[in-house]
């Protein structure tokens, strides 16, 4: 090649990496030079920019002009008037003074005898029943639920009751709907599936399935899920996820398998889905074989979607698949929604406007994808996106969703009353924060306190740990006025704890012990009248400040060393009961019942708050959840309460309880609760919630070939 | 930027390969090549000066020489807001499209000035704030200056206050706005909204479909998932600094600084005072200030004088009562004091409820318990308060305090609608970001761009699940060339009844490994994986041929450990999925004498740490640590072939904020500081290096996550008097 030639190449090539990397620049500042003003370009810095007024005086923001504005009473009592039906808001449509004298009770309208009712509502009924909130009295009540099944308000349905307008206009009660809570599944009828419900239902609440954002009153109405017929009154199946797998897919990506509507509402997106079809991991299957007359409108398609749609099986798609559409039906909301909830499978929501089961309380970002029905086409590439942690978070929150509020009626119920009851007293409810975090909002109970950190569930999440102080309360019995040396060994043991903050000593006795009869030490001693029932001991009191306390039976002969130890233990594990004497429940097959065993074994489930620790939040949610339940089923002596709060604590916890080393078993293993305490507990809760464990924690250098010296729990090896 | 400096070390390099004769030439031809790319290295190199020198043509305009438009009085209206618009009714998802970053692109429209037919003025032009607010989203990586590929719309028509437009004229200005399509897509900024005498909740201008982010909705007037709510700007967060607070006890308990609050309402205030003494403070416009003083800035109480907005840092809970309008800028003010606002404004829509946790920041008393006030606010605990205290600082730092910050906030809403595959998340929005951490508090995601540390954490395997046994878990044996011991070890591996597959890492690339016919022959599959690099990280890396949930490490010389042992650990860790599960523990300690981290593997009380030489875990964690291991961790470990334990430990105790669990008594183990590669022995200078690992490491998480404990875990019956045959795992500790 010719010199010149090369020459000239190169200076090509000079020129093409100038116009390569300036051309761009130049051309940038070509147009800026240019007297085109209106280029576009950011929004321009202004020469006058900091002259500009503020968009508002001062004395605008403060005092909103001059004029004199209504009273508020005035414009309180003026809304009540206009803000009614489609605008009813618990400011204008609910009678706030019923609830303040006898709080939040509910009243349940007689049955009327030979009015046939859905298994569906009386699980509802019987959930109101033992939410703890019912009253008999009329007069007391701050919310109304009626006793005419209003489940199924579709006309066209076998079990639509005619005549409920008439009936309530009739009722002395109904007061125009003022307090009253309806609960609604299904609406309207074909062929526009409108929210009617057949009778005027005035200023009450609804609690309905299927609502539309449209006409949802936003803190006022509840929005229910929609769950079958058969759904379990209380207990309910676990969720269906049991490991959680890396990567967290699983076979398909997405699945959907239902029907397809030829026509009328809900059909558009319901004939597109199809499409997403792929054969490969996105599974979508229609069928138009439903209903009346399909083979009149049947298309082309028919045919060959339901060859496929044969071929998989429903149940099989759900538990293999990563993602599940939901779309519409013919209303908003589908059976499908929850039993994808269960299975794991993230629901990826395909209804537009539905407004979401307990929207009001649930972010349901966290659990689900609320895709929209215009960009059906996108959501397969969009959610082959969502990454490894996002999907794992996904999945874990479904099953944390379904168990704290879907899986029985009977919680779907006390849901929708919970978020009523926050309502009316806003600065002692719980935040969103509650809501969705394990144990859910029903397992935390704003009486107790609004404050994370008051709770034993959350300190994580906080950052925070349990106070380093524990309270002990120990149940003295009545051997003698002068407390017997068992009892006054351990409260010596006990307060020569420096964690120790104080002693309360239920005292069942008639006559106080003298004063000068407690052991000397800086831990004041106090006695708290009472401990004649087994479940005093459970009460909170209010002289327990500390989160941790220390349950103690007289018997209980445990050494200063150990009880430090199980201190240290519990604030590692302050959401559990730590403790010593451990007893395992079983299943007895020959019996068809729940055991309960006191042998000494290689796996436990309970722990007796004889000698544990626990956090006094559980003093609480024991109370708040006995007057509701097994009172009658307590009695009978032994140690039935001290199981139940084993339950209760597992039930909120799902994990069991924690074992920790002492220096010797006792001989003789303690109160025996009575045999059929267990099942008759299980069946209360409607399931069986303690969990075995194989461990018992014990001191690091615990009986190791090591100088007892270098020990720090020495006396729990001492013979 | 870096061009020139590249291409002038390639110049010279060339030319004395060059024939003598053309020297001169190519010397004259590289000079201009040179020059060029100098010259282009400079464009490159100093964008800003020529953008600053353009704006300074253009754009250091004044907003007076903008485009006029006049608006012929019969030209259109739009139609008034319509209450039932909602995302899936009135807003064209399409023009959003798929969007890789997940971001919506927004336009704003060019100033003009606009008149009626007149050539009287709509409105004034643009107010501070709203010039504030569009340069922000102008400088936000929202802004697309491209109107076609724009999927929301803001025009820069000032609604800020309705009061200072002419509503009908507004309304027409918007509607021949050129993109205006009856405001699909378009987005209005308005906190003032409503005028005497009834002051409607929401801006009065009709304007069809458009998004309002309006102060001060109530529930009637707010389309939820529609409308977004933002506060009432005060001015008072740019031109006063009040420096955070910290927690204690405060002169008042109850203050109320708003000026202009209904007789009705102010009576009801001083009745509480008169029952509650000195500890409640009702503050009113001060009347005799001498001149110069403004009165803004000014609170009186009788003929006490307090600093306007000083005073509320000397209150626990400050009142923000609704006035004529819902909305009140004193609440900005009260959040930037760290005072804990106590909202009495029935049906008020609070600012970003739709992402923020008020209850978590605030106290709402409904307006007819106002007399029992006092009661309710004393039912907070002290340390509740501290918490609210801290959350209402934060809430404003991070969406209160600019308009900058107003409008990120308003446009990452929509986002999230548009994008919920993306959101952000409650704790994202909510959690204020830890004090320990080194990141202005100042900032939040909006400003950051980037994820931030929490104080909190969030533990990525939250439920509580107990995982089947029957799903077993997969030894990982790396090895490098010890075939004898790590023959031994898989063999004695073997014999635990859990286990469901053998994975031996082999780290040698010198040398293959030994014939399949040599290997042990045991009951469950064996793989042998290569390995591209001698690297300790591939111990931990998430092969796929893991397909349990739980994975043993183990070392190629640890042996020493029983099948009961091994076992039990399974069972263990399957009580604690989300902790490390191992055997030999250590130790951290705070050296007071060097004032660092020093590692420990004494017989010690506690524990803070197990050598994953024989440890349980998540298979999640190997997740982690191959892909999300904070700062250059990882490369350091490989580098300097140690620590890859410690920074497990420290990965795992950071994500979940739990302590380890140390099993079964301590062993005498072989080489009980052994690693993959050959014995480093126990001696001063290798615990020396693992002391420094944790110095490094601490430095590099930003704190100390690893927890001590005094516990380990045993079998429930270990050393009882009992029956050894009965139990279950009865060879444990014998040594």
């Amino acid at each position: 090649m010719q010199t010149g030639t090369k020459y000239l190449l190169l200076a090509l090539l000079a020129s093409c990496l100038l116009l390569f990397f300036g051309a761009d620049r130049l051309r940038r500042a070509a147009s800026f030079s240019s007297p085109k003003a209106e280029a576009p370009g950011r929004w321009p810095r202004w020469a006058d920019g900091s002259l500009l007024q503020s968009f508002a005086g001062a004395g605008e923001l403060e005092g909103d002009g001059a004029a004199p504005s209504p009273s508020p009473k005035a414009r309180r009592a003026a809304r009540l008037g206009t803000h009614q039906r489609r605008r009813c808001r618990m400011e204008t449509c609910f009678d706030r003074s019923r609830c303040e004298q006898h709080g939040f009770k509910v009243f349940v309208y007689p049955r009327e005898a030979g009015v046939p009712v859905s298994d569906a509502y009386l699980n509802i009924l019987a959930s109101i029943e033992e939410s703890g909130y019912r009253t008999a009295d009329a007069g007391a009540a701050c919310l109304f639920v009626l006793g005419i099944d209003t489940l199924d308000r579709d006309r066209l349905s076998a079990r639509y009751v005619p005549g409920v307008g008439e009936k309530l206009r009739a009722s002395a009660l109904w007061n125009g709907g003022r307090n009253h809570l309806i609960f609604t599944l299904y609406s309207g009828t074909w062929p526009d599936y409108a929210e009617e419900l057949g009778f005027d239902s005035g200023q009450a609440m609804l609690a309905r399935a299927s609502a539309r954002a449209e006409t949802f009153r936003p803190g006022f109405d509840v929005s229910l899920p929609l769950f079958p017929a058969e759904h379990p009154r209380k207990g309910g199946e676990p969720g269906c996820l049991r490991q959680r797998a890396l990567p967290p897919r699983k076979k398909y990506l997405l699945v959907f398998k239902g029907k397809r509507y030829l026509t009328g509402i809900g059909s558009g997106t319901r004939n597109a889905l199809r499409r997403l079809h792929d054969g490969k991991d996105v599974v979508s299957l229609t069928s138009c074989r439903h209903g009346r007359g399909w083979q009149r409108r049947k298309d082309a398609r028919c045919d060959r979607d339901h060859a496929d749609y044969e071929k998989f099986d429903y149940q099989e798609l759900l538990r293999n698949s990563t993602f599940c559409l939901i779309p519409r039906g013919r209303r908003l909301g589908s059976f499908r929604f929850l039993e994808a909830l269960q299975a794991a499978c993230v629901p990826v929501v395909l209804s537009d406007g539905w407004e979401l089961p307990f929207s009001e309380v649930l972010d349901w970002g966290k659990a689900a994808v609320v895709a929209s029905e215009r960009l059906l086409l996108q959501v397969p590439s969009a959610v082959r996106r969502v990454g490894p942690e996002r999907l794992l978070a996904l999945q874990q929150q479904t099953q944390l969703l379904w168990d704290a509020y879907f899986s029985s009626v009977d919680k779907i119920v006390r849901t929708t009353l919970e978020i009523i009851r926050d309502r009316l007293s806003p600065h002692r409810s719980r935040a969103r924060f509650f809501w969705n975090a394990l144990p859910g909002g029903l397992l935390a109970l704003p009486d107790f306190s609004t404050r994370p950190g008051d709770f034993p569930f959350y300190y994580l999440q906080q950052g925070s740990s349990p106070s380093d102080k524990f309270t002990a309360l120990v149940r003295a019995s009545c051997a003698g006025v002068p407390p017997s040396p068992p009892l006054l060994g351990l409260l010596q043991a006990v307060s020569a704890s420096r964690h120790c903050a104080q002693i309360l000593v239920l005292w069942s006795c008639e006559t106080p012990p003298p004063r000068g009869q407690w052991p000397r030490s800086t831990v004041p001693v106090s006695v708290i009248p009472g401990g004649t029932e087994p479940s005093d001991r459970f009460f909170p009191y209010a002289e327990i400040r500390t989160d941790a306390v220390l349950s103690l039976d007289e018997h209980a002969g445990l050494s200063t060393s150990e009880v430090d130890f199980a201190f240290a233990a519990w604030r590692s594990f302050p959401e559990r009961i730590v403790g010593f004497p451990a007893r395992r429940h079983f299943w007895d097959a020959e019996r068809q019942r729940w055991g309960c065993s006191a042998e000494r074994s290689n796996e436990l489930s309970i722990v007796l708050p004889a000698a544990a620790f626990y956090h006094r939040y559980y003093h609480s949610l024991f109370v708040r959840s006995v007057p509701a339940g097994p009172r009658g089923l307590l009695g009978g002596g032994g140690a039935c309460e001290d199981v139940l709060l084993n339950l209760l604590v597992a039930a909120a916890t799902k994990l069991p309880p924690v074992k920790v080393a002492r220096r010797r078993e006792p001989e003789q293993p303690g109160d025996q609760p009575p045999q059929d305490c267990l099942d008759r507990l299980a069946a209360w809760l409607g399931h069986m919630p303690l969990v075995p464990s194989q461990l018992r924690l014990d001191p690091v250098l615990f009986k190791d070939p090591v100088s007892i010296l270098r020990k720090k729990y020495r006396r729990l090896e001492t013979p | 930027m870096c061009a020139s400096a590249k291409y002038n070390t390639r110049g010279p390099a060339l030319i004395p390969r060059m024939k003598t004769k053309h020297r001169i030439y190519y010397i004259t031809l590289f000079s201009i090549v040179l020059l060029g790319l100098i010259a282009t290295g400079m464009f490159q190199f100093w964008p800003h000066s020529i953008e600053s020198s353009s704006d300074w043509t253009v754009e250091k305009r004044s907003v007076h020489d903008v485009p006029v438009v006049r608006l012929p009085a019969d030209s259109p209206i739009p139609e008034r807001g319509d209450l039932s618009c909602r995302m899936h009714t009135c807003f064209d998802v399409y023009r959003c499209g798929f969007n890789p970053k997940n971001k919506i692109k927004v336009y704003i429209y060019s100033l003009k000035k606009y008149v009626d037919e007149y050539g009287t003025l709509v409105s004034n032009t643009i107010s501070r704030e709203y010039n504030e607010l569009l340069t922000a989203i102008s400088d936000s990586d929202f802004y697309t200056d491209d109107v076609h590929r724009a999927c929301l719309f803001v025009p820069s028509i000032d609604v800020l206050n309705q009061n200072t437009l002419r509503i009908k004229e507004t309304a027409q200005a918007l509607a021949q706005l050129s993109r205006w399509d009856r405001g699909t897509n378009h987005l209005l900024f308005n906190m003032l909204p409503g005028g005497p005498p009834d002051y409607n909740t929401a801006l009065d201008v009709p304007r069809d479909r458009a998004l309002l982010a309006g102060g001060g909705f109530s529930t009637w007037t707010y389309r939820q998932g529609y409308d977004v709510s933002i506060p009432v700007y005060s001015p008072l967060s740019g031109e006063v600094d009040l420096p955070e607070r910290g927690p204690g006890p405060r002169r008042f308990f109850i203050l109320s600084s708003q000026m202009a609050l209904h007789p009705e309402y102010r009576s009801e205030l001083e009745a509480l005072q008169a029952e509650n003494g000195e500890s409640v403070l009702i503050l009113d416009k001060c009347t005799n200030l001498s001149d110069g003083i403004p009165a803004v800035r000014k609170r009186c109480h009788k003929n006490q004088v307090f600093d306007y907005p000083q005073v509320l840092q000397e209150a626990t809970f400050c009142v923000v009562l609704r006035g004529a309008r819902l909305g009140q800028a004193v609440l900005s003010d009260v959040l930037q004091a760290g005072c804990v606002p106590v909202i009495i404004a029935d049906s008020y829509i609070l600012p970003f409820s739709e992402v923020l946790d008020w209850k978590r920041a605030s106290v709402v008393i409904p307006e007819e318990k106002m007399p029992e006030m006092y009661s309710i606010l004393q039912s907070v605990s002290q340390r509740q308060i501290e918490e609210m205290q801290r959350q209402a600082r934060w809430f404003w730092e991070a969406y209160f305090r600019s308009m900058k910050a107003i409008a990120l906030a308003t446009l990452q809403i929509i986002n999230d609608r548009i994008y919920p595959y993306a959101a952000i998340s409650y704790e994202e929005w909510n959690d204020p970001p830890a004090v320990k951490s080194s990141f202005q508090c100042s900032q939040s995601f909006l400003d950051l761009g980037a994820w931030k540390k929490w104080s909190s954490v969030s533990n990525p395997l939250f439920l509580p699940l107990i995982p089947p046994q029957s799903q077993g878990f997969t030894a990982i044996v790396l090895t490098y060339d010890r075939v004898e011991s790590l023959f031994r070890v898989i063999t004695e591996v073997s014999k635990v009844p859990s286990l469901s597959k053998l994975l031996v890492v082999w780290n040698n690339q010198n040398k293959n490994p030994p014939e399949d016919s040599l290997w042990p022959k045991i009951r469950v599959p064996l793989k042998v994986v290569r390995t591209a690099e001698n690297k300790l990280s591939n111990r931990f890396f998430p092969y796929d041929e893991i397909e349990t949930e739980a994975v043993l490490a183990i070392d190629d010389d640890i042996i020493m450990l029983t099948s009961d042992e091994l076992q039990f650990g399974y069972e263990v860790w399957r009580e604690f999925p989300d902790r490390l599960v191992g055997y030999p523990g250590r130790l951290h300690l705070w050296d007071h004498e060097m004032n660092k981290w020093k590692y420990e593997s004494e017989w010690t009380n506690e524990v803070s740490m197990v050598l994953t030489g024989a440890a349980f875990y998540h298979k999640y964690f190997n997740y982690l640590y191959t892909y999300k291991m904070p700062g250059d961790i990882k490369n350091w470990v490989d580098a300097h072939m140690n620590c890859e334990d410690i920074a497990m430990n420290f990965l795992v105790a950071n994500v979940t904020g739990k302590s380890v669990i140390k099993v079964t008594p301590r062993k005498k183990f072989k080489c009980p500081e052994c690693t993959a590669i050959d014995g480093l022995s126990l001696d001063q200078t290798h615990m020396v290096e693992r002391s420094e690992c944790i110095n490094k490491f601490a430095s590099v998480f930003g704190t100390m996550p690893l927890k001590v404990v005094e516990h380990r875990a045993d079998p429930v019956l270990y050393k009882d008097d009992f029956p050894e045959k009965l139990k279950s795992f009865p060879n444990i500790g014998s040594l």
